[in-house]
C-alpha cells in the first residue's frame, strides 16, 4: 500500500448526499479482474452531463474529494476506492462515510476524512468561490488546512500508523501466526467444513 | 454487566487482543464469487501465499451468470473471463467451487444456508455487502471489500474495530399481507440509510420471533441499506429446525454440543445496547420505496413526498434529486405509478417462500399487458424445488418469465437490465441510480407487492387484488 503523510491539491465540491457505490463505478466496470483501468468508470453516468463538476475545466488535476454526508453507501465494492485513486483523488472529505468503504480506503491509502458538516459546506463554499484554492490533508497533525479554515480529525491510531508507514495487513498479522494455530486448535468440532479432508 | 449477542460471538472468536490494536477475529466461513475475488487471488500469487484453510471457504457463480441459455457460451467476453478467472483460481488453490450449471449453484447468499453450511454462532464474511444475510442465524456475518478477501484467504482471520450495538426490538404481530419486507424497509425508511452506521444490529422481540428463518433472511439482508455492517436474531428452536439434517449440518453427539451451546447464545437480560429502536408491527402497512436510496420509502397508500417537507436540507436535496431521476411528482399517490418491468428474485427475496407467496397471488391471473415479469429463483436448489411445486407453470401460465438462478436484474451485471427510462417493481434490495441497468427507475417491494403489481400494472398490494379474483385457496 502506498503510504500517505501529506497531501496538498486542488478540489472537487460534490454536492451530493448518498453518493452509492454504484454512482461512484457501475456494476457493469466490476468485470475487470485488475486493480487499475477503472478511471473511466468513476461516476460514469454522471459524467455523460457535460456540466457535472468532475467535467468542468477548472477541476482538471483536482486531488481532493469534497462529498455529501454518506458517501460510499451500497455494495462492498472495493473498486469504488480503485476508480477514485485511478482517476487522481489522493482524499476524500465528507461528515459521514459508509463503513464498508471507509474500511476499503484505508486498507488501499486512500485516506477518508470525516469532518464536521459545517467545515465541508466551507470548503464547499472556498473551492466554489475560488477553484484554484488548494487543500492540506495532513495525517501526520490529523488537521485539514485551506485558506481561512483549519479543522482537526480523527483516525483512530492504529489506522493511522498503517497509513503513515504504507504497511500491509496481511504481514502484520502473518506476525502471529502462532496464535491464529493454537485458536484453529481448539475450535469445536461441530463447527462446518466445507471440504471433507 | 451482561453481553449482547453479538458481544458473545465476536468474544468466541477472538485470536489476539492487544491495547491500542483491533482485534484479530477468526473467520468460521469464507464465501467467494467471481466478482470481489481475482485481484484477491491475484495478491496471493505476487505474495506466494496459499488459501490458509480451503475448508472454511466455499465459492460460487452468480453475480455474472446469465439467466438463459446457460448451456451456451456466454456471451459478454469480459463476463465469461471472470468467470473463468474465479475457475482457474479455485482449481489453483483447491477451493470447492459451484459453477453454473452445477446443482449447488446460486446466489451466495442462498446456497450457504440451504447447505447447512451458516450457522448460529459463527464469524461469516463474504466480498459481498448483504452478507449480513447469514445474521438470521446468530452468526455474525459481514460484507468485506476485496483487500480484506485476500487477508482471509491468506490467513483466515480480520482485524476488526469493534462495533457498536443496536437493538431494533419489533413488538406484537405483522398485520395480515404485511411481510418481512414491507418490516425492514419501514425500519431503514425510520433509521435511514446512514442510521446503522457502525452498528450490528439485533432484531427482536414477538414479531421477529414469529418469523420464518427465510423471512429473517430478508430482513438480516437489508441491515445494509439501513448502513450497519450486520443484523442478527438470536437463535431459536424455529433455526434448529431449519438446520436440523441440511448437509453441513452438525450429526450425532456433534449435533447436541451444538444446540447446547446455540442456547447460550441470546443477549443477556443485563445487556446494554449502545442504541435502541422500537416498532409496533400493528402499524406496519405494505411498504415500497419512491426514491434512489432505500431509505426513501413510503407505505403503499401514501402519496410521493413533497421534498419541501424534510427539514434536513441534505434529505430536502436527495429528495428532490429522487424525483427527478424517478421522473415522480410530489403528491402523486404511489398506487397510480405505472412500471413496466416486474423482477422477483436476488438475495434479499430469492428463497422458495418468496417464489411460494408470488406463485400464489400468480395462479388464474394474468400480467397486465405491456409488463414484463422476471422470475429469478435465488439458487437452483430453490429452483427446483419451486418446479417440483409446479410454481414455474403458475408462472409461466401467468407470462411471466422463468428463468435460472443468479443475481441477475437485481444489480445487472449479466444481460437482464431496465433500459433507460423503464421502471421496475422489483424485491430487490437496491433502489440507485441505473442499478438495474443506465436510466432504470426501481421501486423495492415485497413478492406478494411484486405480484400485485404485475397483475394490475401499477403499484398494488395484494388487498388491491380481491376485485380481479379471489386468490385460490381463499
Amino acid at each position: 500500500m502506498e503510504a500517505f503523510t501529506t497531501h496538498t491539491g486542488r478540489a472537487v465540491p460534490l454536492r451530493r448526499s448518498n453518493v452509492d457505490t454504484d454512482q461512484i463505478i457501475p456494476a457493469h466496470w466490476l468485470k475487470k479482474v485488475t486493480r487499475d483501468g477503472f478511471e473511466d468508470g468513476l461516476f460514469e453516468a454522471w459524467r455523460k452531463d457535460e456540466e457535472f463538476i468532475l467535467n468542468r475545466p477548472e477541476r482538471q488535476g483536482a486531488t481532493v474529494l469534497v462529498a455529501g454526508p454518506d458517501f460510499g453507501t451500497g455494495s462492498s465494492r472495493e473498486h469504488a476506492v480503485w476508480a477514485l485513486q485511478n482517476y487522481g483523488f489522493k482524499t476524500v472529505i465528507s461528515s459521514r462515510f459508509a463503513d464498508i468503504f471507509r474500511g476499503n480506503s484505508l486498507k488501499n491509502g486512500l485516506l477518508t476524512v470525516v469532518l464536521p458538516q459545517r467545515t465541508v459546506d466551507a470548503l464547499w463554499e472556498l473551492t466554489e468561490a475560488d477553484p484554484t484554492v488548494e487543500i492540506t490533508v495532513d495525517l501526520v497533525a490529523r488537521k485539514v488546512t485551506a485558506p481561512g479554515v483549519e479543522a482537526d480529525f480523527e483516525l483512530d491510531e492504529n489506522a493511522r500508523w498503517r497509513l503513515l508507514e504504507g504497511l500491509d495487513d496481511i504481514s502484520i498479522t502473518l506476525r502471529h501466526e502462532e496464535d491464529i494455530a493454537a485458536y484453529e486448535a481448539k475450535r469445536p468440532s461441530f463447527k462446518p467444513r466445507t471440504l471433507t479432508v | 454487566m451482561g453481553r449482547t449477542l453479538a458481544e458473545k460471538v465476536w468474544d468466541d472468536h477472538v485470536v489476539r487482543r492487544a491495547e491500542g490494536e483491533p482485534d484479530l477475529l477468526f473467520i468460521d466461513l469464507h464465501l467467494l464469487h467471481e466478482v470481489t475475488s481475482p485481484q484477491a487471488f491475484d495478491g496471493l500469487r505476487k505474495n506466494g501465499r496459499r488459501v490458509r484453510r480451503t475448508d472454511l471457504t466455499i465459492a460460487t457463480e452468480d453475480h455474472n451468470t446469465p439467466t438463459l441459455d446457460i448451456d451456451k457460451p456466454i456471451a459478454d467476453p469480459v463476463s465469461r473471463t471472470q468467470l473463468e478467472t474465479l475457475r482457474k483460481n479455485c482449481a489453483e488453490f483447491g477451493v470447492r467451487l459451484h459453477p453454473l450449471g452445477d446443482v449447488e449453484q446460486g446466489v451466495v447468499h442462498v446456497v450457504g444456508p440451504q447447505l447447512g453450511l451458516t450457522q448460529p454462532g459463527m464469524t461469516v464474511v463474504c466480498g459481498d455487502s448483504h452478507t449480513s444475510t447469514h445474521g438470521a442465524f446468530g452468526a455474525l456475518a459481514f460484507g468485506i471489500g476485496t483487500s480484506q478477501v485476500e487477508h482471509v484467504l491468506a490467513t483466515q482471520t480480520l482485524p476488526m474495530a469493534p462495533f457498536r450495538t443496536m437493538a431494533v426490538t419489533v413488538n406484537g404481530e405483522l398485520p395480515e399481507g404485511v411481510t418481512a419486507k414491507d418490516l425492514i424497509l419501514a425500519i431503514i425508511a425510520r433509521i435511514g440509510t446512514g442510521g446503522g452506521q457502525g452498528y450490528v444490529i439485533e432484531y427482536r422481540g414477538e414479531a421477529i420471533e414469529k418469523l420464518s428463518m427465510e423471512a429473517r433472511m430478508t430482513i438480516c439482508n437489508m441491515s445494509i441499506e439501513a448502513g450497519a455492517r450486520a443484523g442478527m436474531i438470536a437463535p431459536d428452536d424455529t433455526t434448529f429446525a431449519y438446520l436440523e439434517g441440511r448437509e453441513h449440518a452438525p450429526k450425532g453427539a456433534d449435533w447436541d454440543a451444538a444446540v447446547e451451546y446455540w442456547r447460550t447464545l441470546r443477549t443477556d437480560s443485563g445487556a446494554v445496547f449502545d442504541h435502541e429502536v422500537v416498532i409496533e408491527a400493528s402499524e406496519l402497512a405494505p411498504f415500497v420505496t419512491w426514491g434512489t436510496n432505500p431509505g426513501q420509502g413510503a407505505p403503499l397508500s401514501a402519496s410521493v413526498p413533497d421534498p419541501a417537507s424534510f427539514t434536513d436540507p441534505s434529505e430536502k436535496l436527495a429528495a428532490e434529486n429522487a424525483l427527478k431521476y424517478m421522473g415522480l411528482t410530489a403528491g402523486q399517490p404511489l398506487r397510480e405509478i405505472a412500471v413496466d418491468t416486474v423482477f422477483v428474485g436476488s438475495c434479499t427475496n430469492g428463497r422458495i417462500e418468496d417464489l411460494r407467496a408470488a406463485a400464489a397471488l400468480l395462479r388464474g391471473r394474468k400480467v397486465a399487458d405491456g409488463v414484463r415479469m422476471l422470475v429469478v429463483p435465488g439458487s437452483v436448489r430453490v429452483a427446483l424445488q419451486a418446479v417440483e411445486e409446479g410454481l414455474d407453470k403458475v408462472f409461466t401460465e401467468a407470462g411471466a418469465e422463468w428463468r435460472h438462478a443468479g443475481c441477475s436484474m437485481c444489480l445487472g451485471m449479466n444481460p437482464d437490465q431496465l433500459k433507460p427510462g423503464e421502471r421496475s417493481a422489483s424485491t430487490s434490495n437496491r433502489n440507485f441510480e441505473g442499478r438495474q441497468g443506465k436510466g432504470g427507475r426501481t421501486h423495492l417491494v415485497s413478492p406478494q407487492v411484486a405480484a400485485a403489481t404485475a397483475v394490475l400494472g401499477h403499484l398494488a398490494s395484494p388487498a388491491d387484488l380481491s376485485d380481479v379474483r379471489e386468490p385460490a385457496g381463499v
